[in-house]
Order: structure tokens, then sequence, then C-alpha cells
């Protein structure tokens, strides 16, 4: 029994020590999504109603009102498979974000590795995402859709980029959420623009054309550059490429301008850099702000 | 003797913020920062502590004194600003029974879930159910929902739960007022049992008659200073004294 050594208790390992509690990981996505829907009738549908209604709305707005479907092969396809990846970034980072306020009174009494937190927010909207992934996969299925190992490849990377987005601004907003409650109003906002700042509801092409023609060949260059680098549009692209590419042909789709140049050589190895700093730098600050959370709440 | 516990001259100011929105911040900084934004107290004070192995401390005092800062220091739920805190072994704390309890969930799932929060392992849940079933004299209500629970069976079964969790460090903070008479005598044995099985006990209560059958070794603060450390029959006769 005194064979331990004495060490200072408060400091643990970060995210590491998340791994070390898959047990109550489990056991906390596991509470999340039981409480999530109870007493309501539909219970786990609402995962398919809510994004089976936005996909409806955005269809006919821009679809057709727009006239997206004249000139994109396969809208409704484009469209859901950039809509299910920025709704799970969504859920995920705003409820990520809550989840250190909204566990206060556990934080305040016991110690546990904090991170698990905001790790299971993100976990939680990982398995709302399945459904939705589900429908789309029918519906690539039926628009023809038959993948390789490259598409599957892009469409991991793809997902990778936006769960590590997600657990590192979610470490980074949930911890400041304690000091200023403006954070989460913050990322709502945020939020809010991440649908409109990446290619979900039109195309890359349009965003190009779009900055040439406002600010000239040299800053609108520069511009798409940095729109480019949003690891957001990196990553929906991927799932472009993976998921709607194969179910476009030669004549109304070109293929080298279906997805940006350089998409999965330059492009996924940036994002996956820019979520990998992400990751680190949402810990670092994650740990720098927790020695005071539990006077905070 | 094993040190279990080892405070070192820990101190922790408290800042007491009247704001919490970073406009107020601001608008505080633009106004030339008249005023005081915050009030700063000393929840501890240069605070030091070696608990041996084995012992049973009472941590007495009044209302303020710091004693559950401390105790949440040793836990690690806050660290202090400066000064170090060490321990040698598990640390589970009583504190505040029922903290990990969901209200929508079921007594079973509140049992998993809090014993996962406390630090055991499914294996070791699943081992000690029984026993956890048994001791919270809850029966066939364990796969209700907990927000159906009386007040009483509510802590009954939290109660049951940490006091399974068997770490080496127990920190019992104001629970022993759990339920009614015959589930406090309950409790209060079994916490005497792990005293007598060489658990390290650091004990936050009011109920001095009840501490002082419970522990041996008795530690007064006052302000967020320790006033004085000896046998609990000396330190609780000086605090009745002192007030």
């Amino acid at each position: 029994m005194s064979s331990a050594e004495l060490v200072t208790p408060g400091f643990g390992g970060g995210l590491r020590d998340v791994l070390r509690s898959r047990y109550l990981l489990r056991l906390l996505v596991a509470k999340e999504l039981k409480v999530r829907y109870r007493g309501s009738v539909l219970g786990l549908l609402w995962s398919y109603v809510k994004p089976g209604v936005q996909f409806v709305v955005f269809w006919f707005a821009l679809g057709i009102f727009l006239g997206m479907n004249r000139n994109t092969e396969n809208y409704p396809i484009y469209l859901f498979s950039g809509i299910v990846l920025i709704n799970y970034f969504n859920e995920a980072l705003g409820n990520a974000a809550r989840s250190i306020v909204g566990n206060g009174g556990l934080i305040k009494k016991i110690y546990l590795p904090r991170e698990l937190f905001p790790v299971a927010s993100v976990w939680v909207s990982a398995v709302h995402f399945v459904p939705q992934l589900l429908v789309l996969l029918v519906a690539c299925f039926i628009g023809g859709w038959s993948p390789g190992p490259v598409q599957i490849a892009a469409a991991v990377a793809g997902f990778a980029i936006v769960t590590m987005l997600a657990v590192g601004l979610g470490l980074f907003f949930g911890a400041a959420n304690v000091y200023f409650r403006d954070s989460e109003n913050f990322v709502d906002m945020l939020l809010m623009i991440a649908t409109w700042a990446s290619p979900v509801l039109y195309s890359w092409t349009m965003v190009r054309d779009g900055l040439f023609d406002a600010f000239g060949s040299g800053p609108g260059e520069v511009l798409h550059t940095v729109y480019q680098t949003n690891p957001l549009t990196i990553a929906v692209e991927l799932f472009h490429f993976a998921f709607w590419m194969p179910t476009t042909s030669m004549p109304r789709t070109d293929p080298l301008l279906a997805v940006p140049p350089n998409l999965l050589d330059i492009w996924t190895p940036i994002g996956l850099g820019i979520a990998l700093a992400v990751i680190l730098g949402g810990q670092l600050t994650f740990r720098r702000l927790e020695g005071r959370f539990a006077q905070e709440l | 003797m094993v040190v279990a516990v080892d405070v070192q001259s820990i101190s922790k100011q408290f800042v007491l913020r009247h704001t919490r929105s970073i406009k107020e911040a601001f608008v505080w900084i633009v106004k030339g920062r008249k005023g005081d934004l915050s009030q700063k107290f000393h929840a501890l004070d240069g605070v030091s502590l070696q608990v041996e192995q084995g012992e049973s401390v009472a941590l007495l005092g009044l209302n303020g004194s710091g004693k559950s800062t401390l105790l949440k220091h040793i836990s690690g739920v806050m660290l202090p600003d400066s000064g170090t805190v060490r321990t040698r072994g598990r640390v589970a704390g009583l504190i505040e029974v029922g903290a990990g309890f969901h209200p929508d969930l079921s007594g079973r799932d509140n049992v998993y879930l809090n014993g996962a929060i406390l630090g055991m392992s499914e294996e070791q849940i699943n081992e000690r159910f029984e026993s956890i079933l048994d001791f919270s004299e809850i029966g066939q209500f364990i796969d209700t929902e907990v927000k159906f629970y009386s007040s009483g069976m509510y802590l009954r079964l939290a109660f049951s739960v940490a006091i399974h969790t068997d770490p080496e460090i127990f920190l019992i903070d104001e629970i022993l007022a759990v339920g009614d008479e015959p589930f406090q005598k309950k409790c209060l044995a079994k916490i005497k049992e792990l005293g007598d099985a060489g658990k390290t006990l650091i004990v936050v209560s009011h109920d001095l008659d009840l501490v002082s059958k419970v522990c041996r070794r008795g530690v007064l603060l006052e302000h967020g200073r320790i006033v004085m450390d000896g046998d609990v029959a000396d330190a609780v006769e000086t605090l009745r004294n002192r007030h």
C-alpha cells in the first residue's frame, strides 16, 4: 500500500488522461445520448429530421430559386455532403464550448481529467453524425457512387480534420468560457460564419471568380488562398471529392475543376497540420486555465 | 511511518470578481481603473500539514476558516497559489455526495457513472455492485430514475457508491449527516471500519461530537491558518472555548 510515490494532485496528463479514462468517457457519452432526447416522441429520429428539413430548405432556396441545380451536377448530393460535415462541426464545437461551464457542479467538487467533457461533447456529435452519413451514402448509391480507396481515405481525412478542429477549439473556448461567458456567444457567431466561409452551399470556382472580379487578379489570388487555407474549406472539399465527385460525369462536370487543384497532395496535409496545431494550442490554453476552474465556476 | 499527505506552506487567494463580461472589464479599464474590479481574500495562508498513513484527522473550524478549501487542494480540484501539495496513493473525496448524479438516469446507471467519476474501473463496479446496492438499501428502486427518489434514498445511494471506491486516502466533507439515524450509524460504522483497516481519513464536519468519535487527531483552522494541531478532544475543546 505504501509502494506508491508522493505525487502532486491536480496535474493531469491532458488529453492523454482522456485516453486512460476511456470507460468514464464512454459512460459520459452514453449519458448525453440518453438524456438528450428524453421525453421526446421522436427521440433519435430528430437527428434525421433536423438535417432533413435544413437540406430541403437549402435545396429550394439555393438549388431552385438561385439556380444552383442548373450549374452544378447532382447539386443535392453536393449540398448534403457539405452540410453533414458542417453540422457535425457546429454541434461539436457549440457543445464543447459549453461543456465545462455546463459540468461546473462536478468540476468544482471532484478532480477528474476535465478534458473529458469537451471530448465527450465532440464524440456525442460524432454519434449524431452517423445517421446523416448513412442518408448521404444512400443518396450517393442512388446517384451511382462507386468509391475507391482514395475516396474513402479522403472522407476519413476530412472527418479527422473537422474532429481535431472541434476538439482543439472546444478546449480553447470551453476553458475561456469559464472566465468570460462571452465566449459561447462568440462561438455561436463563429459557427454562423463557418457555414458560409466554406464551399458548402456554393462551389469553389464561384469564390475564385467572384474574388477576381471584385478585387482584381492580384489581391483576388491572395484572398482566395486565404479562403482555401481555412481547414473547414479543405475538409468540405475532401467530402465533395469523396462523395459527390464520383457521381458526376465528364461533359457536365470537368474533373479538373470539380474540386480545387492540389487538394489531395498539398491542401490536405496543410489542413491536417493546421488542425493538429489547433488541437495543441487548445490543449495548452486549457492546461493554463484549468488550475482556476474550481474557484471561477 | 509513511507520509500519505504532505502539504507544504500553501496559500490560496480568492478573487471576488464582480464582473463576468469583457464589456465591464473594458469599461473599467477605459475609465482609468477606478474602484476595485475585484476584491481578494486569503482562503489559505501558509498552511502546512502532514498526515501519516492510517491516521484519521479532523479539520475543525468555523464557516469560512478554510477547511473545505484545504480539502479541495488535497483532492486536486484546486491548485495552490504557492506551496506544494503531494499525496501518496489514490485519493477519493466523499465531497458533497451525489455531485456526479444525473436525475434523468436510473439508479443503476448513476452507480456506474458516479463510480467511474470517482475513479473505479468497470470490473470494480461490477464486482462491488451487489455490495453497493445492499449498503444503500435501495432495493427494487435501483432501476427507477433518480429524480423520483426521496432525498434520503438519493443520498444513501450516493454515499454507498462513494464508500465503495476503496482509495488509500478518504476525504470526507460534511456528509455524515446522511439519511435517517440507523443509516447514519451504519455510515459511521463503515467509516470507522475504513479507519481500522489502515485507510487515511481526513474529515471535515461541524458535528464535533461525531468527529471526536471518528478521528484521533484534530487540526483547528482560523482565517486560513492552522492555530492548533493535536489530540482531537483538545482541538474540539479549544474551538468551543474560543467562541
